[in-house]
């Protein structure tokens, strides 16, 4: 398996593979059920859940409107606290920097804390490509990082993998990376977590570098936070004496204040948990009084990254999407993640999130973007759990719109007209004869009186692209007259069909 | 009150029985219920499939049919839940992208008057013993649009419930989606089908006769995987147990 995203086929045949696996069925069953009902249960004790919800809500769309604003007010704070702003309009400008950086403290190995931003813009394979290391300390990064493989969930990237796959990648890959996988390793969660704690204990103390994301950024104060369950995260962020990290610019709230929501409304949607173990901020290089603190980092860089940010920002049903505080809930509860799997996405950001944040940060015209809409029964479960009150099935439409009538999108800030995308020209005359059938009531009845004669002669299964529906379901018999017939002879015939 | 049935385009053509028993139940609970010929379709697959702008004169076409009566009823909580939610959102929309009010405003009068069967029963006639008679072990499954857009809540339990001779059975995660969506089916067939088989599964697994819901879209995907796994359930619309008497029984 490749480590990389690029090239995907389309959704329905990335995930036919995904459906058919048993394994991998079975640990996404038993991984999800699991998270799912510990979730529910975490919410359930919150009182306040719905004004909190709402306020998170609230909080994001002020200062996604505000966003210019905000965004200087936190560049000045950062930089007053001892730190450099960088500004990165895509992947590229920010790998570039991030790697000018690296290269200019004359160190090739960094160490990494979980960050989805930079798993969006590819910096590993960015920085290999310059001649330096990056290692993942996450835990379930790790395991994706050795095996090769590619994240398949926002906060559980290896929640593909069972406990027996992951010790045979510990068996055959740490070797490669560092300190090898301690003789007779079993697959315990303690000895497995035992062995990666002393393989990446020596990269932790090495470091001189460090990478890192953010949950949060606060405008008013310039400071950084990271949630986080394992502490290699507290590790990375104050052992290396250079810290960098990238960050997407939605990540803002205004104040310090704000965090008060969403410290209660992200560890109980992400890991059911009512309060993370490590929650990690930091201000700059200085302390509160504006003195260099006496731990912690000398130099610190934060990257701010756009890469589609603000084009999403200018749609008006899409940007909402800008919300996701990345929780993975709607990832949990949803029943086609389940059954797909993260890869059949094709991106960092899997699930329903992935779904419509994919096709707008990245747009719709490759095949796996312009499927990625439909991957979803619009069942409504995402929209339900999601802490920011994210309409996912709402902007799902609104992209499937997009997909098969094009329409103005914005990239990189311009106005584009995009043309509606290709394979959909049966579809789109089926719908038109659909339409103009239903519009006369006359013409749907005869169309329904052929189907009920002829209905000794229908095939049990269908042919071409019908055998989507007959593959796996029985059609259902066509009655021997439609309800309006029945309604005809039976209530007085006042036929007012047009 | 003028009541009129919103049977859907997929109970017309493929679901007569259970047009007749819903208008059997209602004619018995004392409401004149007329079926005014000239609807079709609500346009939810075109509006969900992404053909918006398809889907717009189906719904002027449903404002205009039913505009004249007090309630709409319909036994589909996605053709309800598409009428009440997706309805507004329409005429938003056209709305935002410059077209007027015009849309917006020949929609609003229908919306807060089209009712689920089971909300129109329990919050408009106040009733939840139906004086059905269904001799029968059944299992519920809540269809999303109904569970989620509608909130029918407990609502058609509690009018299952009520049957006499009936025995409810709970459906393990009966909130998971059937994977039945729509266009879903035929995009994602794979996806589809594999959530069908689990919902197939643990309706199997209760031991029940029947598996009741109120939709019969979802139940021709629920019914259709039923009979290819060979578990020998049934589907049945709920209009059809509650419209089932002792002395006319649901066939």
């Amino acid at each position: 398996m490749s480590g990389t995203f690029v090239g995907m086929p389309a959704f329905p045949e990335a995930a036919r593979e995904a459906v058919h696996d048993t394994t991998l069925r079975g640990n996404l069953r038993h991984a999800t059920a699991t998270i799912r009902a510990k979730r529910a249960k975490a919410v359930a004790e919150v009182a306040d859940w719905a004004a909190l919800r709402e306020a998170g809500k609230q909080i994001k769309d002020h200062t996604l409107r505000h966003l210019d604003r905000y965004l200087v007010q936190l560049e000045e704070a950062v930089t007053a606290a001892g730190g450099t702003v960088h500004w990165a309009a895509d992947a590229d400008e920010a790998n570039r920097i991030v790697a000018d950086l690296v290269k200019a403290t004359g160190e090739s190995e960094v160490v990494k804390v979980k960050s989805m931003a930079t798993q969006e813009t590819g910096l590993n394979e960015a920085l290999e490509a310059e001649g330096i290391r990056a290692y993942e300390t996450d835990l379930a990064e790790l395991i994706v990082q050795l095996g090769k493989d590619r994240p398949s969930h926002i906060l559980v990237p290896a929640i593909h993998r069972n406990r027996g796959e992951i010790r045979d990648i510990f068996r055959s890959e740490m070797g490669e990376w560092g300190r090898p996988a301690p003789d007779g390793l079993t697959d315990t969660p303690a000895a497995l977590a035992e062995a990666a704690r002393l393989h990446l204990r020596e990269k932790f103390l090495r470091a001189k570098v460090g990478i890192s994301g953010a949950n949060f950024m606060v405008a008013e104060t310039g400071t950084l936070v990271v949630v986080e369950s394992e502490g290699n995260g507290r590790m990375c962020l104050t052992l290396p004496e250079t810290l960098i990290s990238v960050v997407g610019i939605e990540k803002i709230v205004p104040t310090w204040r704000d965090l008060e929501v969403f410290l209660q409304t992200l560890p109980r949607s992400s890991t059911a948990e009512r309060m993370n173990p490590y929650t990690s901020m930091w201000t700059g290089t200085s302390d509160v009084d504006g003195a260099a603190t006496a731990d912690g980092p000398r130099t610190f860089h934060l990257v701010l990254l756009d890469n589609g940010r603000t084009d999403t920002l200018a749609d008006e049903v899409g940007r909402q999407a800008l919300r996701c505080i990345r929780c993975s809930a709607c990832l949990n509860v949803c029943p086609v993640y389940e059954r797909a799997g993260g890869h059949a996405y094709g991106s960092v950001y899997p699930g329903p999130i992935g779904a419509i944040l994919s096709p707008q940060l990245r747009g719709t015209r490759s095949e796996i973007d312009a499927s990625l809409p439909y991957a979803s029964s619009l069942c409504g479960a995402c929209y339900e759990v999601c802490p920011v009150a994210i309409d996912i099935p709402e902007v799902l439409v609104h992209l499937r719109e997009r997909v098969v009538q094009g329409g103005v999108v914005t990239e990189r800030g311009a106005k584009v007209l995009l043309k509606p995308a290709k394979g959909h020209a049966a579809e789109r005359a089926a719908m038109r004869a659909a339409r103009w059938a239903f519009g006369r009531p006359g013409a749907l009845r005869a169309g329904q009186r052929l189907a009920s004669r002829t209905r000794r002669f229908h095939p049990r299964t269908l042919p071409g692209p019908g055998k989507a529906w007959s593959a796996s379901r029985e059609l259902p018999p066509v009655p021997a007259e439609p309800f309006r017939d029945w309604w005809q002879r039976t209530h007085g015939g006042k036929d007012g069909a047009k | 009150m003028r009541v009129a049935l919103f049977l859907t385009c997929v109970n017309d053509t493929l679901y007569p029985d259970t047009g007749r028993a819903a208008v059997r139940l209602l004619n018995r609970l004392g409401v004149d219920v007329d079926f005014p010929v000239g609807q079709t379709c609500c346009g939810q697959a075109h509006y969900n499939t992404g053909y918006r702008h398809e889907a717009e004169p189906l719904a002027r076409r449903y404002a205009e049919v039913f505009g004249g009566y007090d309630a709409i009823v319909t036994p589909s909580g996605s053709c309800g839940a598409m009428v009440r939610e997706l309805y507004p959102r329409m005429g938003e929309r056209a709305r935002a992208e410059g077209y007027g009010d015009t849309l917006a405003a020949t929609l609003a009068p229908v919306v807060p008057k089209t009712y689920e069967l089971t909300e129109f029963l329990v919050d408009v006639l106040g009733v939840t013993d139906v004086g059905a008679y269904y001799p029968h072990t059944v299992t519920y499954h809540p269809t999303c649009h109904g569970l989620r857009v509608l909130g029918l809540g407990d609502r058609p339990r509690r009018l299952l419930r009520a049957v006499k001779g009936l025995e409810l059975v709970e459906l393990p995660g009966a909130e998971e989606c059937c994977g039945f969506g729509g266009t879903f089916a035929l995009k994602n067939p794979e996806v589809s089908a594999a959530m069908g088989a689990d919902k197939v599964r643990n309706a199997a697994s209760t031991g029940a006769e029947v598996l009741c819901a109120a939709d019969n879209s979802c139940l021709m995907h629920i019914g259709g995987t039923m009979t290819r796994l060979r578990t020998g359930m049934r589907p049945v619309h709920i209009a059809e147990i509650l419209a089932s008497t002792e002395e006319e029984p649901a066939a």
